[in-house]
């Protein structure tokens, strides 16, 4: 399913490389021991170290860098044992030191891969080009007074971690399949939160055409953009805009762009003229960091079992199919969610069933309820003892759905609602003789129409005897019971 | 009480222990000494009521009985480069002219926990470039020595102010920083003993940098055994400065004992300068004849690399303030200049123009300069690469000798205004304290004698890494056959 924009002298091809920033989960700061949380106060989360006070030295946070290790393995990624941090210079009043952090030549984790399940059924293999640790800068603000801009220091010093990619992204799709899957992978190590929306994870999209087999063109590199949406969005205008360009006979100038969301379009920032000179050398107050092979070995045996390895168990040992396994393992609270469901009970319960009832009752009623899964009503325990409830036949999978229901309105228990409203399914024979007799003595003139030689007219009859029990009748039951004393009667 | 002051820190201190003198005692008299050498101006700003508070503190401690070492109750000096808490540090710029940090260094703390009484911050070179303390913002520091003709000499820098003020005998002690000879040099000049601790062996945290790779805070004092002191209370690891040691700091004055037979002395053929002034050449071989005397085995060595040591510093140096001194942009603190309407860019250029003094913006200007693509690989990694063959010199030579003996300086105090058109003839003055700043080692210089002028010469002994102890002992031994009497100056030669 190739990605190709026609132009009047033939397809362009979209050459894609994805620069993500995920923000690190970690209590301090990348060099202090300033909290990190978000939302906090202006300026309440600053150390001297951050607001760079004179003789002010930054110590590496040693979990940050297990956390960037973790991600690293996470992305099937060489682990440089020995990395360097490097000074990238510039002046902005969101950058107190002058200088941000950075690592530049010697990054802590070198060449990795991803793999991406596409909707055609392949599997596009996404290449890593490395992952390095920086700081973050401060936040301007510029709308809090006519005149003069504030500055909010809180995120200065925040430990990043910068995911470059290789140009192996060929359309907007891909680069949001992309997004998702270094999303999905950083939540499950906990190593980022991927919250989109308060900029935790955002991405820096560098962007191309060419014609099939040709040599890289000019790149336009679109900065920070914060939602898979816009990226794809971004990408798709910025692609077009090139094409528009060659085709016009035009150059693509190499420069830095802003994209709309309001508009839907990206807009030149700064040229390469105004590139800075970053002037990047190894800082003299850290010492390279050299890491211990054991340190990383331990830290490869504590990693969580990850989305595609889940998929993998989900498919072979699980018996689910691919698009199933898919939805489930792309968020790792709903992975747990589904596996605290089929694994709790005395037996394992029936995961087919078990995905059934996650991906359809459940995901239903948390949308319409706009809630997330991790907010659920239903727990996974509760509604695993509902499939209990179904599987040993003490309801019908129809009551089931009202108590599910039920269950999602009140958080109460399958087994308690059931008990409270007498919905057992009846099962006694001779109950249900005594309801079918009551329904075929009540309905004689449907009754000579069976006798007529019009079976089909058992269906009414069923139904007629399920509503008098209140849909507790086992259906099953009824069906061989009606057939009898109707033939026979 | 003149008398009182000129006493070493250690004497003083063996004063205070006998109860024959108090602290607020000397404490005054240290007051009384800065104020009437104000002309000197070794200080910046002045703490006689901080100072008092320390010395009554330090008397209460001894009379109950827990007193806090050698150093308890002695009136020292912080150079101005030091943060101290609730003290204006300025870095001798008008950059930081107004600014007071909320925090202490933690050489100032250890020195504070050690029971010194701080009775001023010391003037020196703005940021710490320069060999004069011609560059301060707050005017150039006089030497206590004169020349012949009585006319006012430099006390050399960075740390001039310390210098002049330990020279003087205001302070038994001062702290300086070392990046290239900024306490040797000093030491050297006003006729004190000047010593650079191995790098990572005093803490950097809440010392204004200026090179960070270079820094190193040492002490300033009159006598070999005091700098001991001294250091020891200042070093240990610190884990706010990553480059911090963790070598255990032994008791340095201990290992003090005036015995040097056999050590083995290297003296490097390299530190022979054309040109270099007879006095220092016959200084240099009269220690030698000192050490050979003490049963000491003199050597001569090759540091192949010496040359370029010097243009190799004057690389990394400016690189690496160029980098540090960005942060100095009128945001958060000290000055800032800006006008009504003014972009940011604006601003930073009006504050960065007016609040750094010239040698700065030089060094600034070098340093970016070095660094830009397309010139980094020529200067910046070259400089990295001769820096690590100048380390290998030395690694090689430490296994032959003990210690190395060198000049500290190729001249001896010059007039005030000299050299101030050539700042190449002002980076010479660093020549021999250079490479062991580059190579990281500890270095001290040690007064030795005068020139033909009447002016003091320092020798200087280089030793291994971490090995202050061979350092201090081999000085010690040295300062004894030498004999020198820094409270000479104001005397005829």
């Amino acid at each position: 399913m190739t990605y190709l924009i026609e132009g009047d002298s033939g397809d362009w091809e979209v050459v894609i490389g994805l620069e993500i920033h995920a923000q690190v989960i970690s209590r301090s700061k990348l060099f202090s021991g300033a909290a990190t949380d978000f939302g906090a106060e202006p300026n309440s989360q600053v150390s001297l170290v951050d607001a760079a006070m004179p003789g002010m030295l930054p110590v590496i946070n040693e979990y940050c860098v297990e956390q960037a290790v973790k991600t690293g393995l996470g992305l099937n990624a060489q682990i440089n044992l020995r990395s360097v941090f490097a000074r990238k210079n510039y002046f902005y009043a969101d950058l107190p030191q002058g200088y941000q952090i950075s690592q530049f030549e010697d990054p802590i984790v070198g060449e990795g891969v991803v793999t991406l399940d596409m909707p055609d059924g392949t599997v596009r293999e996404i290449g890593i080009e490395r992952l390095h640790m920086e700081q973050d800068a401060g936040k301007l603000l510029h709308d809090q007074d006519p005149k003069r801009s504030f500055v909010d220091l809180n995120r200065a010093g925040v430990c990043l971690m910068e995911i470059v990619s290789k140009p192996d992204i060929r359309s907007p799709e891909e680069a949001g399949m992309y997004v998702r899957k270094i999303r999905s992978i950083v939540r499950y190590l906990g190593t980022c939160d991927g919250n989109m929306e308060q900029g935790s994870l955002r991405a820096d999209c560098n962007v191309s055409v060419r014609k099939p087999g040709e040599d890289l063109r000019t790149r336009a590199e679109i900065k920070n953009v914060n939602s898979v949406r816009f990226i794809m969005q971004a990408i798709e205008f910025e692609a077009a805009r090139q094409v528009d360009i060659y085709e016009n006979g035009g150059e693509v100038i190499q420069e830095t762009r802003l994209f709309d969301a309001g508009k839907g379009e990206t807009r030149s920032m700064r040229g390469k003229e105004d590139a800075h000179d970053y002037r990047y050398f190894p800082d003299p107050d850290l010492l390279p960091l050299n890491l211990d092979r054991d340190f990383v070995e331990a830290l490869k045996k504590s990693l969580p079992e990850l989305p595609d390895e889940k998929l993998k168990r989900f498919t072979d040992d699980l018996g689910l199919g691919h698009y199933d396994a898919g939805v489930l393992v792309a968020e790792r609270d709903i992975a747990d969610y589904f596996e605290a469901v089929v694994a709790g009970g005395k037996a394992k319960r029936d995961a087919k069933m078990a995905v059934n009832w996650v991906t359809s009752n459940l995901f239903g009623a948390l949308k319409s309820a706009g809630l997330d899964i991790s907010e659920s009503p239903v727990s996974a325990p509760q509604l695993g003892a509902l499939l209990d409830l179904i599987t040993d036949k003490t309801i019908s999978g129809k009551i089931a759905k009202d108590v599910f229901e039920e269950m999602f309105a009140t958080s109460k228990d399958p087994d308690t609602i059931v008990d409270e409203k007498g919905l057992q399914q009846i099962t006694d024979t001779s109950a249900i003789e005594a309801i079918i007799d009551d329904v075929i003595a009540a309905n004689p003139a449907q009754v000579q129409e069976f006798k007529g030689g019009n079976e089909k007219i058992i269906g009414w009859f069923v139904g007629q005897v399920m509503k008098a029990s209140a849909g507790k009748a086992n259906p099953g039951a009824v069906n061989q019971l009606l057939k009898q004393k109707l033939s026979g009667g | 009480m003149n008398d009182l002051l000129q006493k070493s820190l250690t004497d003083v201190g063996l004063l205070l222990e006998k109860g024959e003198v108090s602290s607020v005692e000397i404490t005054r008299a240290a007051i009384a000494a800065m104020e009437q050498h104000r002309d000197l101006n070794a200080f910046i700003t002045e703490t006689p009521d901080i100072a008092l508070i320390a010395a009554e503190k330090s008397d209460r401690r001894r009379s109950e009985g827990k007193t806090l070492g050698a150093l308890d109750g002695i009136p020292v000096a912080i150079k101005d480069l030091f943060c101290t808490k609730d003290v204006k540090t300025t870095a001798a710029s008008k950059i930081l002219y107004n600014f007071v940090p909320p925090y202490s260094s933690t050489v100032v703390e250890n020195l504070e926990q050690s029971g010194t009484v701080m009775v001023g911050k010391t003037n020196l070179d703005e940021f710490a470039m320069g060999s004069a303390n011609m560059t301060s913002h707050f005017g150039p520091v006089k030497n206590p020595w004169k020349n012949k003709d009585g006319s006012d000499l430099v006390p050399g820098g960075s740390s001039g102010g310390s210098a002049a003020a330990v020279a003087a005998g205001i302070v038994f002690g001062a702290t300086g920083t070392d990046t290239g000879g900024s306490i040797r040099q000093p030491a050297s000049f006003t006729g004190t003993v000047g010593m650079k601790p191995t790098y990572g062996r005093c803490s950097r945290y809440g010392v204004v940098a200026f090179a960070s790779s270079l820094d190193q805070p040492g002490p300033m004092t009159r006598t070999v055994n005091d700098a001991a002191l001294v250091l020891n209370a200042m070093a240990g690891h610190d884990p706010m400065d990553a480059t911090s040691a963790r070598h255990d700091v032994p008791d340095f004055s201990a290992s003090i004992n005036g015995d040097v037979k056999g050590l083995r002395i290297g003296i490097p053929d390299e530190y022979t300068l054309d040109g270099m002034p007879g006095d220092i050449q016959e200084l240099w071989n009269q220690g030698i004849k000192w050490f050979e005397a003490l049963g000491a085995e003199c050597q001569p060595v090759s540091l192949k690399h010496t040359k370029y040591a010097l243009p190799a510093y004057y690389i990394i140096a400016p690189a690496e303030a160029s980098s540090n001194l960005s942060r100095y942009d009128g945001v958060r603190y000290g000055l800032r200049v800006e006008d009504a309407g003014d972009s940011l860019d604006d601003m930073y250029e009006k504050t960065r123009s007016e609040g750094f003094g010239d040698e700065v913006k030089r060094r600034i200007l070098i340093g970016a300069y070095v660094l830009s693509a397309g010139y980094y690989d020529a200067y910046y990694i070259k400089a990295q690469q001769v820096r690590s063959l100048i380390a290998d010199d030395f690694n090689r030579v430490f296994e032959k000798v003990d210690v190395l003996l060198t000049p500290s300086t190729p001249s001896a105090a010059f007039a005030i205004g000299d050299k101030m058109d050539d700042p190449v003839a002002m980076y010479l003055n660093d020549v021999f304290t250079v490479p062991a700043s580059l190579a990281g080692l500890p270095a001290i210089s040690v007064p030795v004698g005068r020139d033909s002028g009447g002016l003091p010469l320092g020798l200087q002994l280089i030793a291994g890494p971490f090995d202050e102890t061979t350092l201090f002992r081999a000085a010690s031994a040295l300062e004894t056959a030498a004999g020198f009497d820094v409270f000479d100056h104001g005397k005829d030669a």
